[in-house]
């Protein structure tokens, strides 16, 4: 039999360095509370969504209930958490699945926040409670077919016409794009890149959905068509002009991404600690050959730097005192990480890594999209880089 | 209207349990979780506080921890906790436990109805309830299904042998209910927070005027003399179908009064 040399209640194989120590009461009560809700609500159920390539629009309301949605804003219905608990919220979702993590982060970070941060309090009434209950769904549309990393190069514009506003153009990858009842869209107008919070029935504003995807298939991502789509004065965010408006939501939602990351990572190395000390070849758990030890040992150390990682930004953004460029490292090192352990977790997994019986291939797919999204790689190497040694180099 | 909910904070089931070698107590980390079991109970009573504009308050024994159980019961809705945290209630049976809580839900006073669980998970003698209820001088309803409060009775389908039977009894009452009689909501992130706040009371045996020689290891008239492995699982009857399996089958099933 294998030969854990393991001193009992010494080591934890599932949290090595203790990392729970950091976190209080209150946010292992939370976190423990969100990992019941996937195990029970999404686990179960992940892998024919995934194969079918849809998210049942019924879990809004789950999650709603729980207090899921734009937990860490103030008022309006949202729970009023602390920034770390989002992020351990993110990171317990993100070990059922990434379609399941993007779901709360775009309608929490991308949709709720802009109109909690930016938003008229006529829009804040209108549209953040039922929002925060999961009544309304929302999506977020900044990226364009040919402007994706270099936004400040989108198409789609604003123009005025009496008191009202015109949109027109297309938007590409859009996450719930044809589950959403609201979409903040950004659009360049005469002044700069203005946000809209436009009802999904207005005429002229079609979701189509995108299909053929080999990642992410537990979440609807759409085109968005916005053809003479006309809206009244108060559609537009009052409260920014500029880039920054769509930048700062996507700070947000990094954020969540960099916890969520870990926990995609945490499910892989679980599944294969696990099924190394099932699987017997040659007369022998493969978790007695070195190779295997190492690979466990290898991702056992990236999920709990990952962790680490996480924790300390959560602090950080908690005190209020935080850089983009911090979130971006988060980032940057989390979602590599968790990619090359779920790499890692699918070769110990053989055979049966391919397959939607566990949990492996699949957080490897969806990672793909995680490593793109949300500034790919590259951009938030950039921008250590640029935090680094003061010198941009994105043009 | 008032409910007293008896829910055990207990050693996570998922994390080894192990036994003080000396006193071979298990030996209850400072991290316990709220008794599976239990958050049926606590479903139930919420259930019927919401019903019933009723206030719902938690009883427990044993050692108190940072209270992380009694919270995930707060965090889920009850009003306020009794916690009856106390050195001298190690080793305590299932009788002083039954003794104690019945002695906190009277201390508490103004309790109309008594919800527990049918079987805790670590201890499982299945007692305590009816115990309760004696000392209390109060009716057991017990594998409770469904229960439902009309007016001052309450009305309860008991699971039995066969099926279930229709129980009434008028409150004051103890009523036992059975794992998935509701399904348990999940504390919500306002309610976790909330919990933080909520009071939660920690008497000893003597605040509840329950004598030192009453209660523990000696008070409960039992020592724990020895503690052995349980014996490994033997190899299980192969049956062999000779076109006559079934019969086989049907009894064994009989038996173990599945069928
Ligand atoms: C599943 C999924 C869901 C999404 N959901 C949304 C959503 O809800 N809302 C939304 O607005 N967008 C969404 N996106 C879009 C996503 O944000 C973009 O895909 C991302 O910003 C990258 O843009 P791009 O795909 O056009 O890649 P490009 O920008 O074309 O990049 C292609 C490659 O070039 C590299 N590159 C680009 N510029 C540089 C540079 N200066 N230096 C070095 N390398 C560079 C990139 O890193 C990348 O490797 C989603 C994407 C996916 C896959
Ligand atoms: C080896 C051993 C060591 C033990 N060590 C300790 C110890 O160190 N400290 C200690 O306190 N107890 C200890 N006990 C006692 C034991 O854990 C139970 O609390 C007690 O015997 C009650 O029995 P039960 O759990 O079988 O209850 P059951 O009758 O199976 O439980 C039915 C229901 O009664 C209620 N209930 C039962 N117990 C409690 C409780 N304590 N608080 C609130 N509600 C309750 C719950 O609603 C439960 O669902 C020990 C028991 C054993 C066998």
């Amino acid at each position: 039999m294998s030969t854990h040399a393991v001193r009992p209640g010494l080591v934890h194989p599932r949290d090595f360095l203790e990392t729970d120590r950091l976190l209080d009461d209150q946010e292992r009560l939370l976190r423990d509370t969100v990992r019941r809700f996937v195990d029970d609500k999404v686990l179960p159920n992940v892998a024919e969504w995934f194969e079918a390539g849809t998210y049942p629009r019924e879990m809004a309301a789950e999650m709603g209930a729980l207090g899921l949605f734009g937990m860490h804003l103030d008022g309006y219905g949202c729970a009023g958490t602390s920034n770390l608990e989002y992020g351990l919220a993110c990171m317990e979702l993100e070990a059922g699945d990434s379609g399941t993590r993007s779901f709360v982060s775009v309608q929490g970070s991308l949709v709720m926040f802009p109109i909690w941060a930016f938003g008229s309090e006529e829009q804040k009434q209108e549209w953040l409670p039922r929002m925060a209950a999961g009544e309304v769904i929302g999506c977020f549309g900044l990226t364009e077919a040919d402007a994706g990393s270099d936004p400040g190069s989108m198409r789609t514009t604003a123009r005025r016409d009496g008191d009202d506003w015109v949109l027109n153009g297309s938007k590409m990858w859009i996450t719930n794009g044809n589950l959403a009842d609201v979409a903040v869209v950004w659009a360049k107008a005469e002044e700069g890149i203005r946000g809209f919070v436009v009802p999904t029935d207005t005429p002229g504003f079609e979701a189509v959905e995108i299909h053929q995807k080999l990642s992410l298939r537990a979440s609807v991502t759409s085109e968005l068509v916005l053809n003479d789509v006309r809206l009244p004065a108060g559609a537009v965010l009052p409260g920014v002009v500029g880039l920054k408006g769509p930048l700062s939501c996507l700070n947000e939602a990094r954020f969540g991404i960099l916890f969520g990351a870990v926990g995609a990572g945490r499910a892989c190395f679980e599944a294969a600690l696990d099924y190394a000390g099932e699987r017997v070849m040659f007369g022998k758990p493969i978790a007695s050959f070195q190779l295997i030890q190492r690979q466990l040992a290898e991702m056992a150390a990236t999920v709990n730097q990952g962790t680490l990682v996480s924790y300390q930004i959560g602090r950080m953004k908690d005190a209020g005192d935080i850089d983009p460029a911090h979130i971006s490292m988060g980032k940057f090192a989390n979602v590599r990480g968790a990619l090359e352990v779920a790499r890692t977790a699918r070769s110990v997994l053989g055979a049966n890594g391919i397959t939607l019986e566990y949990p492996v291939i699949r957080h490897m797919n969806n990672l793909e999209s995680v490593y793109t999204y949300e500034g790919t790689h590259e951009i938030h190497t950039l921008i250590i880089g640029q935090a680094l040694t003061g010198i941009g180099a994105f043009e | 209207m008032k409910i007293a909910v008896c829910a055990k904070q207990i050693p996570d089931p998922a994390t080894p349990y192990s036994l003080d070698p000396e006193t071979h107590f298990v030996v209850r980390p400072n991290d316990q979780v709220l008794d599976d079991t239990d958050r049926y109970g606590v479903e139930m009573a919420l259930q019927l506080a919401e019903a019933n504009d009723a206030e719902v308050v938690l009883v427990s024994m044993g050692p108190a921890g940072n209270l992380q159980g009694v919270r995930q019961a707060l965090a889920m809705g009850a009003d306020k906790a009794i916690v009856v945290d106390d050195e001298g209630l190690r080793g305590s049976g299932a009788l002083v436990t039954a003794k104690v809580l019945a002695a906190a839900i009277q201390q508490e006073g103004g309790v109309d109805l008594v919800i527990t669980g049918t079987e805790s998970t670590d201890g499982y003698t299945g007692v305590v309830p009816q115990q309760i209820a004696a000392l209390l001088g109060l009716p057991a309803l017990s594998f409770a299904r469904k229960v439902e409060l009309d007016g001052t009775t309450l009305k309860v389908e008991r699971i039995s042998a066969t099926g279930y039977d229709d129980v009434e009894c008028p409150l004051p009452a103890v009523v036992a209910v059975t794992s998935g009689a509701v399904e348990p909501r999940y504390p919500t992130f306002k309610g976790i927070m909330a919990a933080k706040s909520k009071p939660v009371e920690q008497p000893t045996a003597a605040d509840l005027g329950i004598a030192a020689d009453a209660i523990g290891e000696a008070g409960s008239g039992q020592e724990i003399t020895s503690v052995e492995d349980a014996p490994s699982r033997t190899a299980g009857t192969k049956i062999v179908d000779e076109g006559e399996a079934f019969q086989a089958i049907v009894e064994l099933l009989e038996k173990a009064k599945v069928i």
